[in-house]
Formats: C-alpha cells, structure tokens, sequence
C-alpha cells in the first residue's frame, strides 16, 4: 500500500469539513493533512504546525513586447476570460488572466512571452505525528488550481493516510481536489440549504466515480433534510456528529477534539474505522 | 464624436443602468448629427471581464465620451490608456443625460468603483 486519499468536501461551506479532517488525521497520528481551501485555509488553526518547508507558486503570465506588436488584435479577440484589452497597446489584466498560454500562440508576431507570477504558497509542517500541507493563495488570485495540483504532487507518493480537506462548492478547485481521491466524506448539516448543497457534491462526486459516505453534523432530534436525503438515495451515514456545545466550544478556540479530553472523541476514532475499512 | 450611456433598455427614454459592464445595451449618441443607435453589450454575459470586454466594444465603436453612474478599475485602466473621459450621470432618462452633456451641465467621474471582484477583500 503506498498511501490512500481520503477527501472531505461539503458544497456549503462552515458544515465541519476541518473539523472532521483535522480530527481524523489527528486520530491516525501518522498521517497526512492537506489543506486544499487554499481561499482560506484554517487548517493550521488547529494543528498549529511547525513550519519546515515553504514553496512559492508561480503561474505563466503574457509578457508582451510592444516593439514587435503589430496592433493585429487577435490576442484580445482570442482570451475568453477577457485579460487582455487594446486601446493604444495591448493591456495585461493579470489578475483576469487564467495563464492558458492561448494568447502567445495565436500571435502572428512573436511579440508575446511568458513571465512567472507568483500566486501563492504552498508550507508543509508537523504538529505531534501529523504532517500538515498547506496552500495559501494570495488575495484576488483568480483560480486556486495550479496550488492545489502542486499539493496534491506532493502527497501522490507518500506512504499512509491522507486526509485532503477540500474547498466548500463544488467548483473546479474542489473536482481538482477531489479528482485523486480514494474515498469521499461528505460533511452536512441539517439545514435546507445543507441538504441542497449535499445533493450537489454527491453528484460531483457520483460523476467522479467515487466511493463516499455523509457525515451528519450539528446533529439535533427532528429536522435533519441531509439525513433524508441519504435515506432517500441510499447513501450511507458514516456518523452523526451532535450538536454539541462542549464541541463547539474546543473548535471555537483552535482545540482538536480528539487531542483533547472530550467526552464523544470516540466518535472520530470510529469514524476512522469505518473510512478505513472502506478504503482497505 | 460619440457618446455612450449604459441603458436597460433600446430606448432614449430609458434609465442609466447602474452597471457599466453588464449593462444590457449602450446608448450611442453622435453629436455631430444628433443621432443615436443602441448597441447589443456583448459583454455583459462573459463570467468574468466584463467591464474589461465592455470598455473594449466602445473602444471599437469610437466613443470618446461616457455617461455612466460608476465604473470598475478594470474598466478604467482602458479607458483611461484610450483617453476617453467619463462623466457622472444625472437622475433621468438617458436623453436627458445628453441634453445635460451637450449644456455642459455634467461632472467629470473622478471616483472609481472597485468591484465586487474579491468580495470586498
């Protein structure tokens, strides 16, 4: 066995996807946890690393050379994502730019290079047996997939569990996040709005082909559209995180519950269990 | 010369729309002959870029002047490299905007707005 990936995702963000990822991977002790809510990771809130590594992440930007531009336009008619505009010279709105390489290769002239431009950083860390990976993506950074492909390079070939929390919807950074998965946790809460966004990553993850199962979390008697929706559609519950203020309370000050002295700690210890039954 | 007004509708009476690059059609106006024509803005479905794609369609239609509530940086950063100068909407309808341009009854747009790009980050 070199490693299996498990990926924890949730469509509606705040559901308790760090909260099951930090204490999975906490649970396992030797371990791996990458932090692919690289918008705004908050991984290391809990598992307050010690730093070890840091990488910069760079991104192709055009670079244009306006002595041999001839004006021709077909680099501003080319970018679909609208980057580029012509008034008396090309103009590179770098933060539009999705670095498809499009606009170099349509140019008759050669008058367009490409540049390195940093977008993020990606830190590794340890906290007790845990490594930790993070991604932290500068602000207004159009897409955070070119980070999340480097973390994910970098646990392809690591040995043991690997617990990748994943960004809330269900949007391109979170298939990319999902894509190398070996099973999916679901995490939802017993909202109506919960239950909708469930329905959404459960189809991604459908249409990935993935093995999953649903966390229940904030869990009160009555009222629980998530859990019906599992009922429904078979999907299996894997646990039922209550509504708990003690819970609550140990999040809220960056605690990881099963490091602490909590009194349902056995519920992630089952959970992990269970997940690694499902992925043996 | 010409000038452009986001409108929400093909019509002079029609409001300013609020937005500069997802308005549904621009208000071309030439002062040289008085007439006008409205402009389909290809922009406005684009996911992203719009103002950058909008201030582009103008760009290629000639205009100099716009009449407009706000604009995005983006948006700026051409019109500004093309020299075309933005003026400040009055209340009332688009034709009442030009007869306000054309008495030089308008102020420059000197603030500008910067977007909702990075949900206010």
């Amino acid at each position: 066995m070199a490693n299996k990936k498990i990926a924890i995702l949730s469509g509606k963000g705040g559901t308790g996807k760090t909260l099951v990822s930090v204490n999975l991977a906490a649970a396992e002790g030797n371990s791996y946890y990458v932090d692919c809510d690289v918008e705004e990771p908050n991984g290391h809130l809990f598992f307050k690393p010690k730093i070890i590594k840091k990488k910069d992440i760079f991104v192709k930007i055009p670079n244009i050379d306006n002595s041999l531009c001839s004006g021709c336009r077909e680099c501003v008619e080319f970018c679909k994502f609208n980057a580029l505009a012509y008034g008396r010279q090309v103009i590179v709105f770098e933060e539009v730019c999705h670095s498809c390489g499009g606009c170099m290769l349509v140019c008759p002239t050669k008058a367009i290079s490409e540049k390195d431009k940093k977008i993020g950083v990606i830190e590794e860390g340890v906290s007790d047996e845990v490594k930790t990976i993070s991604g932290i993506m500068n602000t207004g950074e159009v897409s955070g997939v070119p980070i999340i492909k480097e973390l994910l390079n970098i646990i392809k070939d690591v040995e043991g569990l690997v617990f990748i929390d994943c960004p809330p919807g269900s949007a391109c950074v979170v298939m990319e996040s999902v894509k190398d998965a070996d099973y999916c946790i679901l995490v939802a809460e017993p909202t109506v709005f919960g239950a909708h966004n469930l329905a959404m990553v459960h189809r991604l993850v459908s249409l990935f082909g993935k093995k999953c199962g649903v966390v229940l979390n904030k869990c009160e008697t009555g009222f629980n559209p998530s859990e019906d929706f599992c009922i429904k559609n078979n999907i299996e519950i894997l646990a039922r995180v209550p509504f708990d203020n003690d819970l609550g309370s140990l999040n809220s000050e960056g605690k990881i519950a099963v490091r602490e002295n909590y009194k349902n700690k056995d519920l992630f210890y089952s959970l992990l269990s269970t997940v690694k039954e499902a992925v043996k | 010369m010409r000038i452009a007004i986001p409108v929400n509708e093909k019509d002079l009476k029609s409001g300013v729309c609020p937005s500069f690059g997802r308005a549904p059609y621009y208000l071309i106006y030439e002062t040289n002959d008085k007439t006008s024509i409205f402009l389909d803005n290809i922009a406005a479905q684009s996911a992203g870029g719009a103002g950058i794609k909008a201030a582009q369609l103008l760009l290629d239609n000639e205009v100099k002047v716009i009449i407009a509530p706000r604009y995005g940086e983006n948006a700026a950063k051409v019109l500004v490299d093309a020299n075309v100068i933005v003026y400040r909407n009055i209340d009332g309808s688009a034709e009442d905007n030009i007869k306000a341009y054309e008495n030089k009854k308008l102020d420059i747009l000197a603030d500008i707005h910067p977007g909702h790009h990075n949900h206010g980050k």
